[in-house]
């Protein structure tokens, strides 16, 4: 009786396990809502990323419209677990976090809304640990307000 | 109601390549219209890619994302008729989702 139940707790807890896999991460919404890079990078756990030049952001030199700036991101850490993307100048610097899981690359491609020229901040971790890289998008129209 | 999505994927070496255009706004809360008022925030917040029912990409969205989002990711080990689903919600609970099979 007692292995019994054991297997069919097991079995549920299995079961919740598999249903958390379906439910998405909940909302960094403290972080989604930081003014400061500093702030933002706080409330995803970052205390000192180390640079990388294994991250290569693609993007343009020069982005003409603010409203819709390319950028990709590869990483080629180890056991990259996710990328987050951070316009230093933005209103809301944190844009994006995307976490990776079941074969998929450490690589994604998106496009971003950028109110001036900024730094773009491209955040990695991998392994538990940190690790950064960033490069400057000029913007000749803003695209945030408008 | 949202408006459909657009998805593509295709084998590339031992990987498929995704690329999904999305529908939406992506309301800042910044812009206003032509009356001068400001236009509510309503943003797409999350996004879950999944490969043969098991989540690949787990992913959160800010306002920052441009107005009828672009999405590109890779599959590793993937092959040619593997099903992928895209599915998204906004901040308002609106949902959409899309899937299709990985062409050779």
């Amino acid at each position: 009786m007692v292995k019994f139940l054991m297997a069919s707790s097991a079995l549920a807890a299995a079961g919740l396990l598999g249903m958390r896999s379906a439910i998405a991460a909940v909302w960094n919404k403290t972080g989604f809502e930081s003014k400061t890079t500093a702030e933002a990078l706080k409330t995803l756990g970052v205390s000192g990323a180390t640079v990388s030049r294994e991250i290569q952001i693609t993007a343009p030199e020069i982005a003409e419209n603010g409203a819709q700036v390319p950028v990709t991101v590869t990483s080629k850490i180890p056991n990259t677990q996710s990328i987050s993307i951070v316009v230093d100048k933005n209103p809301f610097p944190l844009s994006c976090t995307f976490e990776f899981s079941n074969g998929a690359e450490s690589y994604i491609s998106t496009r971003l809304k950028m109110g001036q020229t900024s730094n773009v901040i491209a955040l990695i971790k991998a392994d538990g640990k940190f690790f950064t890289a960033a490069k400057e998008i000029k913007v000749t129209i803003g695209g945030c307000g408008g | 109601m949202a408006e459909p999505m657009k998805i593509r994927a295709k084998m590339e070496g031992d990987a498929a390549d995704v690329k999904v255009l999305m529908s939406h706004p992506m309301e800042t809360g910044q812009r206003k219209n032509e009356k001068g008022e400001l236009v509510p925030v309503h943003f797409i917040q999350s996004v879950i890619a999944t490969h043969n029912g098991k989540t690949v990409l787990d992913i959160q969205w800010s306002q920052s994302i441009a107005r009828n989002p672009f999405l590109g990711f890779r599959v590793k080990g993937a092959k040619a008729g593997d099903k992928v689903t895209i599915s998204w919600t906004d901040t308002t609970g609106d949902k959409s989702s899309i899937d299709t099979t990985v062409a050779a």
